[in-house]
């Protein structure tokens, strides 16, 4: 018999098991069935840093959290309506995020004595009343998974392992979405393993079967699709945006992409993609240490290609000095910096903004470099090619601040057209009229960028090095008025980049705002969310979000001069607030979060709401 | 996990190291390799030597000048890049080689080049240089030995005597020494040779043969510091102590040396004992079949570790010098150039918007 259905308008589903449980592939299928059908997502991963934390433990748990619409959405959703746990620690460990009246899925097979201790439980909480607040569907995946797969013969525990797909299956069901794109998925990942590849497929639609066979769900859920800017889609990453975005890159300035790069999380996946496209002239480098991958990285920048590696926080600090010898030398090079929680060895696994002061100034010396940052994972691809741009036409060290959750977060992209991307113009230097000397530090007078003089052209030889250099000529001076010119040139090269970005964007649509929430990065999409809140209890607040970091745009200053208020959420103790106090002696009020997640849009909405208040009474 | 065979380089290490490197126009000589910088070493300084030597020998290579780039760290010998009329690079301490990479394996058309000395080279790079070594990148290293730290004025280096009495170590310094052949044989390099500062013959034919080779070509110098480790190599030097001191390495010759013995060859012989390690002893008519012949070119490099070993550890009394090991083994640069060309040759050349729409994607009307 057929549940009734009821239509929704978006719908949080987390799924939570153990970490070799196959969470995340079940959340990224669920994700690319709700990306096919067209609704609007967004998605947040969550894992150990652990590969494999002990089976059953809370701090095995892994998560997968998606939001879908039939509207446009900025975020993963703070409150899931759906918990799909596969054990007792994944209940435990994510039930107190539900929203009450939320529907719980359990698989009861490792309810047992032990694996309810393991996770700290008592006693089992589907046979007391913890639960009463929740709409809880105690079931056997486990059990029926096996039942169902066991003509196949696979051992007890290859069989049990398709309960992911069971529990897929089953809230496909719930959520009117069809299989058949996960089928071909299966088919094609497991095409040399015929029994694993069809026990998957059964299992999979065992668990579609469930729903609609028995009377467990009274309803089933449709959530139509949403209404977005017409156009060709694909579901992105952004640790993936943002390598195809070096690729692109590569492309629009004819060089060559050389990427250094040591494996660090939640870095490594653009390594890993960029490893896989040789065939774009790429090389892609894994390098003894952090320190020789960027070295690599500037060396190939020096002979001519576009140098890029790519690293989190630990790994800048252990670039800093070679950062610093760029920065020196003057030729371009894009550091990719993915954050996760620091300090130290921090939260690999978590995300975190707190690199930015580390970006602008971890460097010894007046060491001054252009600093990116993208809002969303499909932006990280406009922010890479803004990145190398900058980088190749102004002949310096690029910061590209991504972070974790940017990285393995997704969200439908509407593909750019790449032939109507503009052009990257490398301007290599030719050797001089009428045979006169090469002056490696002479000057470009629009952007005070130097020549980029690779090796390989007569006439061009030339030394430089991290020692100070007269200008003009490269040669070593230690003389103390032109390291003070040199000192200030560097800077106001670094300066000079303002006048090549666009103009900031202010949402303030009826003009009437007194408060401005401004923000950088990944922040874009939980201030988003807290902004359309606000506006629709019918409140006036203006939002502003930052690309460039260093420079600023030049009309910052008189944006944030024109409110009463300016609020800066961020998830580190303030880092851009630090900035922009000491830049524009502006009293922006800090709003932060250090958890390793992100901003949960009706916990900034609240905080946001007590900024409008205050600027209110103040007024009264 | 599976191995798989790599492509083969269009160059093969038989080609020698300057293979893809353009060749001058015309006949070169060493005042064009000269640049108008002031050389500012101390004194009686041995990179005297070994600049001068260098200049006078890249003409003789008939390449390209702009095709040749030099890339140092950060010490005494390091300022050398900037004395030299082609393209170069003065980097940060111990990095030069993980640059050199970058550039080797960016083009494959220079003749790359790291100057680095013992502190740059085997304390605060070591880890660059031996994954350098291993990877067998197309350059040539020139690792100034002095055993000391000159421009930090006199502290002890990784490879000073155990016992040496410097600025920081005024009790002597406790910590045993490295012996960068040895060091550089057990890292994999495929060329690994020792040359000595003031010997500007043996020195250009080392260079001759570390250039001609494919793959990273590691040259100790042991070059003297006139002002912090004055007379370091003294005994090398000597005109009387020289010939029992230098235990010279030539490619098929028995490893003879110091007074000749009846048959005008040297009076001291290297020897193998049963259990692999070597020594020296006089040579008599009895013995003297047994000498070791020297076999650069030996795919295993035990007995080149072994006459390594000969190296005085303390006061450098004695050393062998030559080249220790020399075997074929294809390039990182030249894999790497190899996978892409190749991948280029299967898949063609990339499509930026198929691979941006990839495969899952939908209309939005």
């Amino acid at each position: 018999m057929s549940a009734r259905v009821t239509e929704l308008d978006r719908v949080v589903i987390r799924f939570a098991g153990d970490s070799g449980d196959g969470m995340q592939l079940v959340g990224d299928r669920f994700t690319q069935e709700a990306a096919v059908f067209g609704n609007d997502l967004s998605t947040l991963p969550n894992f150990p840093a652990e590969i494999r934390a002990p089976q059953g433990t809370i701090p095995g748990v892994s998560s997968f959290q998606l939001h879908f619409a039939d509207h446009d959405i900025l975020t993963p959703g703070d409150r899931p309506d759906v918990l799909v746990a596969m054990n007792p620690a994944a209940l435990r460990a994510n039930i107190g995020d539900l929203r009450p009246g939320a529907t719980v899925v359990v698989d009861t097979h490792d309810f047992t004595a032990r694996n309810l201790a393991k996770a700290g439980y008592e006693a089992s909480p589907l046979d007391d009343d913890s639960l009463a607040d929740f709409a809880v569907h105690a079931l056997d995946l486990t059990g029926m998974t096996v039942e169902a797969v066991k003509s196949f013969g696979l051992s007890r525990k290859d069989a049990a392992r398709a309960k992911n797909m069971f529990a897929l299956g089953l809230l496909s069901w719930l959520y009117g979405r069809e299989v058949d794109g996960t089928v071909a998925y299966l088919g094609g990942k497991f095409a040399k393993k015929p029994a694993i590849r069809d026990a998957n497929v059964t299992a999979l639609r065992a668990g579609w079967n469930f729903g609609e066979t028995t009377e467990t769900f009274a309803v089933s859920y449709r959530v139509k699709p949403a209404a977005v800017a017409p156009g060709r889609y694909r579901n992105i990453t952004g640790n993936t945006a943002l390598s195809y975005g070096l690729l692109a890159a590569g492309r629009l300035s004819g060089l060559p992409v050389f990427l250094g790069a040591y494996p660090i999380t939640p870095a490594s996946d653009i390594l890993h993609e960029l490893s896989r496209h040789k065939n774009f002239g790429v090389t892609a480098f894994q390098a003894e240490d952090e320190i020789a991958a960027i070295g690599a990285a500037l060396g190939a920048s020096y002979a001519g290609h576009l140098g890029v590696t790519t690293t989190s926080g630990p790994g800048v600090a252990l670039k800093a000095e070679t950062i610093g010898l760029a920065v020196m030398l003057e030729v371009p090079l894009v550091i990719v910096d993915v954050q996760r929680g620091g300090p130290s060895t921090g939260l690999p696994t978590k995300t975190e903004q707190a690199d930015l002061l580390q970006a602008m100034y971890g460097r010894n010396g007046e060491a001054p470099l252009p600093v990116v940052a993208p809002r969303s994972p499909a932006d990280c691809f406009d922010a890479a090619v803004e990145a190398a741009r900058i980088a190749v036409t102004h002949r310096t060290p690029v910061m590209l601040l991504s972070d974790g959750y940017l990285a393995n977060g997704s969200e439908p992209w509407r593909l750019p057209d790449v032939a109507a991307l503009p052009r990257i113009e490398p301007g290599f230097a030719t050797p001089p009229d009428g045979g006169g000397s090469f002056l490696p530090y002479a000057r470009d007078p629009e952007t005070l960028a130097r020549p980029w003089a690779p090796p390989g052209v007569a006439g061009l030889e030339h030394r430089i090095g991290g020692i100070e250099k007269k200008d003009g000529t490269g040669d070593i001076s230690y003389d103390p008025d032109n390291h003070d010119h040199m000192v200030r040139t560097r800077q106001a090269k670094v300066d000079a980049v303002a006048r090549s970005i666009p103009a900031l964007d202010v949402d303030d649509p009826d003009g009437r705002a007194r408060v401005l929430v401004i923000g950088w990065g990944s922040t874009y999409g939980p201030i988003g969310a807290a902004v359309r809140r606000l506006r629709r209890r019918g409140l006036d607040i203006a939002q502003a979000h930052l690309r460039h970091l260093n420079p600023f745009p030049a009309e910052l200053g008189d944006v944030l001069a024109a409110y009463e208020r300016v609020v800066c959420p961020e998830m580190n103790l303030g880092q851009l607030a630090t900035l922009l106090r000491d830049r524009y002696l502006v009293d922006v009020r800090r709003l932060t979060t250090v958890r390793g997640m992100p901003f949960g849009a009706e916990q900034l909405e609240q905080e946001l709401l007590t900024h409008i208040d205050e600027i209110s009474q103040e007024a009264s | 996990m599976t191995v798989t065979d790599l492509p083969v380089p269009t160059v093969g290490d038989e080609h020698g190291g300057t293979a893809l490197v353009p060749s001058a126009d015309a006949p070169q000589t060493g005042k064009e390799f000269t640049s108008d910088q002031e050389v500012r070493w101390c004194p009686g300084c041995g990179d005297y030597a070994v600049l001068k030597a260098v200049q006078s020998f890249l003409p003789t290579l008939g390449l390209r000048r702009e095709n040749i780039v030099f890339v140092s760290g950060i010490g005494c010998s390091s300022r050398f890049p900037y004395y030299l009329d082609t393209y170069g690079m003065h980097s940060i301490h111990g990095r030069a080689p993980a640059i050199a990479t970058g550039i080797a394996t960016a083009r494959e058309d220079l003749s790359v080049w790291v100057v680095t000395g013992d502190g740059d080279a085997l304390s605060i790079g070591g880890n660059h240089l031996i994954h350098a070594l291993r990877r067998n990148v197309n350059m040539t290293i020139l690792l100034f030995n002095n055993r000391i730290y000159g421009l930090t004025k006199g502290q002890y280096s990784p490879t000073s005597e155990t016992g040496k009495v410097t600025k920081s170590t005024p009790a002597g310094s406790v910590d045993h020494p490295f012996n960068p052949v040895s060091l550089a044989l057990g890292a994999e390099g495929t060329f690994v040779a020792r040359t000595v500062d003031s010997d500007r013959g043996h020195l250009t034919s080392v260079l001759s043969a570390a250039v001609a080779h494919r793959g990273t070509s590691l040259v100790e110098i042991y070059q003297n510091c006139p002002i912090f480790n004055d007379g370091a190599y003294d005994a090398l030097k000597g005109r009387d102590s020289a010939a029992d001191a230098i235990i010279p390495l030539v490619h098929g010759e028995p490893v003879r040396f110091g007074a000749p013995a009846e048959d005008g060859r040297g009076g001291l012989g290297v020897f193998r004992r049963p259990t692999g390690e070597v020594h020296v002893d006089r040579v008599t008519p009895g013995n003297a079949g047994r000498v070791v012949v020297h076999d650069a070119h030996a795919e295993d490099p035990t007995v080149a570790f072994a006459l390594s070993r000969l190296t005085a550890t303390g006061e450098m009394t004695r050393a062998p010098i030559g080249v220790f090991r020399q075997v074929r083994r294809p390039t990182y640069d030249d894999l790497a150039r190899a996978q892409v060309a190749a991948d280029r040759e299967r898949r063609g050349d990339g499509d930026l918007q198929a691979l941006v729409d990839g495969a899952d994607t939908w209309e939005v009307r």
